[in-house]
């Protein structure tokens, strides 16, 4: 320790070692919270049915509680609803419908009434009397350390059969 | 500083800093924190560099004893005595390069 600047420098180096050690910890401790999520997804209303590339526009109503998600290292959480359906050429085909961010814990129980904010399409005329499941998938973003991704699968919905 | 006070400089920056850290990780996770921690830690990290940068009273307790000159000039440096016989013989070289 001969001079001021070889104290500064082992100060600087030790601590920002130190720092990302303690980041380590505290995103470490995220796999001790155990989350319990839930939600619901309303159809109210198929707007339109259109031919030509399947297109549909849907009425939503989706209520979420993400609560649970939000540990003192969450920095936002990434929420998107992805219906998924099934056709002859593809055993799975996925569109997202509606996506959001939720910055913080107070925002994280909510329910919402929106129209599909992404066009649900088909690549080709699959989409009659389509039985169809919509998704609620959401992205844990942490403030250091992994991001979690998970879902919950709503089954149960139907397109019509006719155009309109 | 001395010898004595180097070794407590580096004693006190480990000490420090880790003790810091962890009353950072503390404060942080039971008030659900992260910024908090952050605070803590890098208060502490300034904290920690006013007490070990400068060169404090504390840490020259035990000065090294450095010889007097009056004591260097009782053993003066010993003279070869090849070097003075040939002393003229080598300046006369020196001026011809």
């Amino acid at each position: 320790m001969h001079s001021f600047g070889y104290r500064a420098n082992a100060l600087l180096t030790l601590s920002v070692t130190i720092l990302a050690i303690i980041c380590g910890i505290a995103s470490f401790s995220d796999t001790f919270n155990s989350p319990s999520p839930s939600a619901s997804i309303q159809v109210l209303n198929v707007n339109r049915f259109q031919k030509l590339d399947d297109e549909v526009s849907l009425t939503l109503n989706i209520t979420a509680d993400l609560q649970s998600l939000f540990t003192w290292n969450t920095k936002q959480v990434f929420v998107f609803v992805a219906a998924e359906y099934e056709t002859l050429k593809n055993s799975l085909n996925q569109v997202s419908l509606w996506d959001g961010i939720i910055p913080s814990q107070e925002h994280a129980k909510f329910w919402i009434r929106t129209t599909n904010k992404y066009r649900f399409t088909d690549q080709g005329s699959n989409l009659r009397g389509k039985e169809f499941n919509l998704t609620l998938h959401w992205h844990v973003m942490p403030k250091t350390g992994k991001m979690i991704a998970d879902k919950i699968v709503l089954t149960g919905y139907v397109l019509p059969q006719e155009y309109r | 500083m001395d010898w004595q006070g180097q070794k407590l400089a580096e004693h006190l920056l480990q000490i420090l800093l880790i003790a810091f850290a962890i009353t950072a990780f503390i404060v942080g996770y039971s008030l659900a924190s992260f910024q908090l921690m952050l605070a803590v830690f890098a208060g502490g990290v300034v904290l920690t560099s006013l007490v070990i940068i400068p060169n404090w009273p504390w840490f020259n307790k035990h000065p090294l004893k450095w010889l007097d000159s009056s004591e260097a000039e009782k053993y003066p440096k010993p003279v070869k005595e090849k070097e003075k016989e040939a002393g003229g013989g080598a300046k006369k070289k020196g001026e011809k390069r």
